[in-house]
């Protein structure tokens, strides 16, 4: 008792001493943070930089300076800055399509998978059955199923059935692969709803149903928005499914950058696949800005990172 | 709550998950014992003046008619696990019989294509996993020690490289370290080797994919804990201060115990993650370096105009069985907590 009361009293002076105090391990731990943001955030700023350059000087084998000052870029359209890799990207190309084709996709694969999800991870949450912790282990496991190895099942059925290539088997896979996690995530933040709320809505004679539409939707949004964030990033990020099992005429973008890659490698037109990353990047910086802290609830919630 | 509301609660996410999860996996373990239909050959005899002469010619017709009737192609067993593209039992046993030395019967067996990608795909995933524990846990206890101004901005920067697009995180690496890029035209300047380039080096891809990866997904671990660093229980911290343990002693002792359950959950989540490693060799065009596992089945099925269902189907089932081999002592240990919670 005296020890704990005596510490409580200790604490103050000791640990205002040790925050001004550089140990070496506090300069370690620093100098690491430090190196880590820049590695984290140059080469973002460099790509952004770059992306307003001609090729000559974003892939500059003099000096890479010629990047930052733009020497070429001046030589040949007369300003340091130049918008010719965005307009090839997006009229020459036609991103602006793929552009509305991820639009499409991301926005019914989040508004499904938020549905399903909530019904079928509100029922998870409120179980407590056996069989309901079968059902999460098997989404568990299902989550570690590489997607490619689900596309390569999917592929020959769909041609068959003369479903390959359009947008909704897209956005059904999509909603499908995106369940597991939606499921855990969702189930998870459930539980963190106390149980009194719906049940004793039931006591006053609501069914079940009543008492999760009444109840518990009205106080789910926090979790169901952060959800979505997920939702949006899984689907927005897809590379496997998008790229095997869309047409070419509706490519989502992430796909679409990698066939410029094949097609644009004649001299200048690389800097198109540079601004479309770029333009690829935008909305995803946008996102962080406005819902950080959801992420970081999210990411910190269950089995989360899709 | 009742088994019939249950059941009509989950019957969308079930059905989601059974027709599009579940039945792909039956699907590919199907098509994993055919291989693809032959082209039917009509051999005809042409007599002219000097003799005749045979020719073999392709059956378009009856090819395509063949390709109607059997969709999956021919039954082949499981001879496609043990090819050459796969397990390529006779190639190793060949492999095994002729070389002297273990260091050259591995340099044989790791030039075959799945062996090559297994190879990658674990040394992948057992370098990144646990660089990126350790790094995030000193980033965390780093960012944690910053004022509170400095907290947000670089939890902000530190979720870019995370929440990208995998593909277009790895070209904007991709472009800074080819040999025209800022990193790969100083490093050729620095040694003076205008060979020393991405696309020439096994070790050099190896290093960048690796690389990539920890600046990929160190953040996932770095925020999982820092936000279980808030939960440390202060008396401890406290209590070990009084007694005397040096901040790196309180580190090893207070905080790793504290969080190691969530070291755990971040373990299971990265070697999931890490072990579908795929895009980054498709945007470093690695592959003439380095294949992954799932490159590999995505190659079979990009072969133009004639996918390789048989093949990629093989390729699948084995992925999965990497995958559950990983799982499975997670699924035993929370087996084992869910009847200890039951009882």
């Amino acid at each position: 008792m005296t020890t704990k009361s005596q510490s409580r009293i200790a604490v103050p002076a000791v640990s205002g001493k040790a925050r001004f105090r550089l140990s070496p391990f506090t300069v370690i731990s620093l100098a690491l943070v430090a190196l880590w943001l820049i590695v984290a955030a140059f080469p973002f700023l460099w790509t952004f930089w770059g992306s307003f350059k001609v090729q000559s000087d974003f892939f500059s084998k003099v000096d890479w300076q010629n990047a930052i000052y733009g020497v070429n870029t001046i030589k040949e359209t007369g300003s340091p800055f130049t918008l010719a890799g965005y307009y090839g990207a997006w009229v020459d190309e036609a991103f602006w399509r793929n552009v509305i084709n991820s639009g499409i996709v991301v926005f019914f694969t989040v508004i499904i998978s938020l549905t399903i999800g909530t019904l079928g991870g509100y029922a998870l949450a409120r179980s407590g059955r056996r069989y309901a912790f079968w059902l999460l282990m098997a989404a568990l496991a299902f989550r570690a199923m590489p997607h490619i190895t689900l596309v390569s099942g999917y592929m020959l059925p769909f041609f068959e059935w003369n479903i390959w290539g359009i947008l909704p088997t897209t956005i059904i896979v999509l909603v499908a692969i995106n369940q597991p996690f939606t499921l855990w995530m969702l189930h998870s933040f459930f539980l963190n709803i106390p149980k009194d709320m719906d049940e004793s809505a039931m006591v006053d004679g609501c069914t079940r149903f009543q008492a999760f539409r009444h109840v518990i939707i009205p106080v789910m949004w926090p979790g169901v928005i952060t959800t979505g964030l997920f939702s949006f990033l899984l689907a927005y990020n897809d590379f496997a499914v998008t790229a095997m099992l869309l047409s070419s005429e509706n490519e989502t973008i992430i796909p679409a950058i990698n066939s410029f890659l094949g097609t644009t490698q004649v001299e200048g037109k690389v800097m198109y696949a540079v601004a479309a990353v770029v333009s690829a990047t935008a909305p995803l910086f946008v996102l962080i800005l406005l819902f950080q802290r959801q992420i970081v609830s999210g990411l910190t919630a269950g089995a989360v990172k899709g | 709550m009742k088994h019939r509301t249950f059941f009509w609660f989950i019957l969308p996410t079930l059905s989601a998950m059974v027709l599009f999860i579940a039945l792909p996996i039956v699907s590919v373990a199907i098509q994993s014992l055919f291989v693809e239909n032959e082209q039917v050959l009509v051999v005809s005899e042409s007599c002219g003046p000097f003799g005749c002469k045979e020719t073999t010619t392709i059956d378009a017709e009856a090819t395509a008619r063949l390709q109607e009737e059997q969709p999956l192609g021919r039954f082949n067993g499981l001879d496609t696990y043990v090819n050459r593209s796969h397990l390529a039992f006779a190639e190793v046993g060949e492999a095994w019989r002729s070389t002297d030395t273990l260091g050259e019967f591995w340099g044989q067996v790791s030039n075959l294509p799945f062996y090559r990608a297994l190879f990658f795909t674990l040394t992948y995933t057992a370098v990144v996993t646990p660089v990126v524990i350790v790094l995030g846990l000193a980033i965390a206890v780093g960012v944690n020690n910053l004022p509170k101004l400095l907290k947000g901005p670089s939890i902000f920067i530190s979720l870019l490289p995370f929440l990208v697009t995998p593909l277009v995180g790895a070209l904007i690496l991709f472009w800074m370290v080819d040999s025209d890029g800022i990193i790969g035209a100083t490093i050729q300047r620095i040694f003076d080797d205008p060979s020393l380039s991405l696309k020439a080096s096994t070790a050099l891809t190896w290093t960048m994919l690796i690389v990539y990866g920890v600046w990929h997904t160190l953040p996932f671990s770095f925020i999982t804990f820092y936000a279980g660093l808030q939960t440390v229980p202060e008396d401890t911290m406290e209590a070990a201060k009084i007694d005397g343990a040096s901040k790196w002693q309180r580190m090893i002792h207070v905080v790793v115990p504290h969080l190691a359950p969530l070291m755990s959950f971040v373990t299971l989540m990265l070697l999931m993650d890490n072990f579908r490693v795929f895009e980054p060799i498709v945007s470093f065009k690695a592959e003439a370096h380095a294949t992954s596992l799932s490159w590999i089945i995505y190659n079979d099925l990009r072969e133009s105009g004639n996918p390789l269902y048989g093949s990629a189907g093989a390729t699948s089932m084995m992925t999965i069985v990497g995958v559950v081999i990983l799982l499975t002592p997670v699924l035993i240990r929370t087996w084992r907590n869910f009847n200890r919670k039951a009882h």
